[in-house]
């Protein structure tokens, strides 16, 4: 019978934007992402062109991203995701800017930032990540499934 | 953060629901932004109105248009009546120009819907300026003043052409501002963050509007979210210029504030625009760079069949529609090709007074207000290739579009409209 085994690999310390607590897979990119123009509010999914999340949705996934860029209708994009059922379940970020932090207070999910390690360097896409923002940690946990080879 | 007495009645309450609603954002936004304290505005550039399907269903299963403003631009829970605006507050660009919604493709129960929630914003004491540009229509901060303005472009001009200070707000922080008078104190509200952090070298003169949209575009994906400071100008660029490089800057890159050397009000030597600061980097823009701004604009092209040229954006100058009536006076857009010109209404007013709206009506083309092809998604039927004389519609329109974008001069654009084919280059 297989098992599955749960390692916190790492836990990362940050300072809350916005809180609660939330859990999810990770969905992780070096590049700043865009909200008007950026990314479909009704599905979550970005579409910028030459983005490397390009047809990826974030949709309750725990986003892992440097900030945001582009248009002052960032907040509006994506509060039309919680509007449309497909925000993200939380938001790690580490350049702060008014674009960011009212887009990640209007979504409402839990955000962080001002980490004492980098999280888009660390969390790789698909690992699980559990978000206290109340507490300022994240827990980055990787999932192993183990095949026992003995008799 | 730190409220004062004033600040803390009107979170308690004191001013009924919906200014409550508006401190409480505030204060989460202000928080979450590590903001220590919140400022006086009396100038606030947002958005209220409703012109999507999804905004007005909303409006019509929630409560009307107070139920777009509670959620939309206070993000309150509930819906709350909006009482009118404390602060002076200009309306910026909608989703399609509501005189010429079936050319664009809205259906006539959205355009029904604006006309009634455009009545509402009037009724609370918002400015129907309905642009991108409020500084070409009456609202000009003086240097120094505190602003809480939306829109990229303007935010940059606000910022760095006339010395105000305003950070990139958003719907729901202009909302709750214009109901306080109050922003947060961070960002460009602060001096220190105001100073310049890259030097840019010019090696080529920079002259014509599509000059300076190469050079927005340049140094916008050169430095990012920085200060640029731009050295070595020879010509004092004028306010369509300044417009057009500034969006250009915000486009490529997210630039809120730049000095131009010996022109703009914080820059009157290089010591004043750097301050304190240590140069971080020295950029030359020279040939090269020049060339490959040019060609990055244009990447997205190589169909020479022009179906579609668009200018204004951001919103056409009095100046600027005057030079496309001479421009195109006595000619005629091609059969295959249209020519839209987005401006503020009230120029519009002004440009029909002149009798250049009559000449480039005459031609074939039309002149619109409130919106461009970014905005609305709208372009005339069958669009697969589009010339601009703006380096940022060229940015955003292939990817909201899915069309190819030439860009040019002014002129080169009006040739494509004339002939159909683009026949612009490198100059």
């Amino acid at each position: 019978m297989n098992t599955v085994a749960d390692t916190v690999v790492a836990t990362l310390h940050g300072r809350k934007v916005v809180g609660g607590v939330a859990e999810g897979e990770a969905l992780v990119t070096e590049a700043h992402i865009s909200g008007w123009g950026g990314i479909d509010s009704r599905t979550g999914t970005i579409v910028e062109m030459r983005h490397p999340l390009r047809g990826q949705s974030f949709a309750a996934k725990v986003l892992v991203f440097p900030g945001a860029k582009g248009s002052s209708g960032w907040s509006n994009a994506f509060h039309l995701t919680r509007s449309m059922g497909v925000a993200p379940a939380a938001m790690l970020f580490t350049e702060m800017t008014t674009k960011i932090a009212l887009g990640a207070v209007v979504t409402r999910a839990p955000a962080l930032t001002d980490f004492d390690q980098d999280p888009v360097a660390l969390i790789r896409t698909g690992d699980w990540v559990r978000v206290d923002a109340d507490a300022g940690t994240v827990q980055v946990i990787r999932r192993a499934v183990r095949t026992p080879t003995g008799p | 953060m730190q409220l004062n007495d004033d600040e803390k009645a009107m979170a308690d309450g004191r001013d009924g629901p919906a200014v409550q609603r508006a401190m409480d954002l505030l204060l989460r936004y202000g928080e979450a932004l590590g903001a220590e304290r919140l400022v006086n505005t009396n100038n606030v550039c947002g958005t209220v109105s409703a012109t999507t399907p999804f905004m007005r269903d909303f409006a019509l299963s929630k409560g009307g248009m107070d139920a777009v403003f509670s959620e939309f631009n206070l993000d309150s829970d509930d819906v709350v009546e909006i009482p009118p605006v404390k602060t002076f507050t200009s309306h910026l660009q909608l989703g399609f120009d509501p005189a010429h919604a079936e050319m664009m493709g809205v259906s006539e129960d959205v355009v029904k819907f604006y006309r009634k929630g455009e009545g509402y914003i009037a009724g609370h004491g918002i400015q129907l300026m309905n642009t991108c540009t409020p500084y070409q229509v009456g609202n000009i901060p003086t240097r120094g003043e505190h602003c809480a303005w939306m829109e990229s472009s303007a935010v940059v001009y606000c910022n760095s052409v006339l010395g105000a200070r305003t950070n990139t707000e958003g719907r729901e922080s202009t909302g709750a501002a214009s109901l306080t008078g109050k922003i947060p104190y961070w960002g460009y509200h602060l001096p220190e963050n105001r100073l310049g952090t890259h030097l840019i070298e010019l090696d080529v003169e920079v002259t014509s509007t599509s000059d300076w949209g190469l050079l927005g575009y340049f140094i916008g994906e050169q430095v990012q979210d920085k200060v640029p400071v731009v050295n070595g100008l020879t010509d004092v660029p004028n306010l369509a210029r300044l417009k057009h490089f500034g969006a250009a800057a915000a486009s490529s890159g997210g630039v809120e504030m730049y000095h131009l050397v010996g022109t703009t009000p914080e820059a009157i030597t290089r010591e004043q625009a750097f301050g304190r600061n240590r140069v971080i980097e020295t950029l030359r823009y020279g040939e090269a760079e020049r060339r490959r701004a040019y060609e990055q604009l244009n990447h997205t092209a190589d169909d020479h069949d022009v179906d579609y040229v668009m200018l204004g954006c951001p919103h056409y100058t009095i100046e600027q529609i005057w030079e496309a009536a001479r421009l195109i006076q006595g000619r005629k857009v091609h059969v295959n090709s249209a020519l839209w010109i987005f401006t503020p209404r009230a120029i519009k007013a002004l440009a029909d007074q002149n009798g250049y709206t009559k000449i480039i009506e005459d031609a074939g083309g039309v002149i619109l207000s409130d919106s461009c092809s970014a905005m609305s998604r709208a372009a005339p039927k069958g669009t697969k290739v589009v010339a601009l004389d703006s380096a940022k519609q060229a940015h955003y329109l292939p990817a909201i579009l899915g069309v190819q974008a030439w860009y040019g001069s002014t002129a080169e654009c009006i040739d494509a409209a004339c002939t159909g084919r683009w026949a612009g280059r490198y100059a």
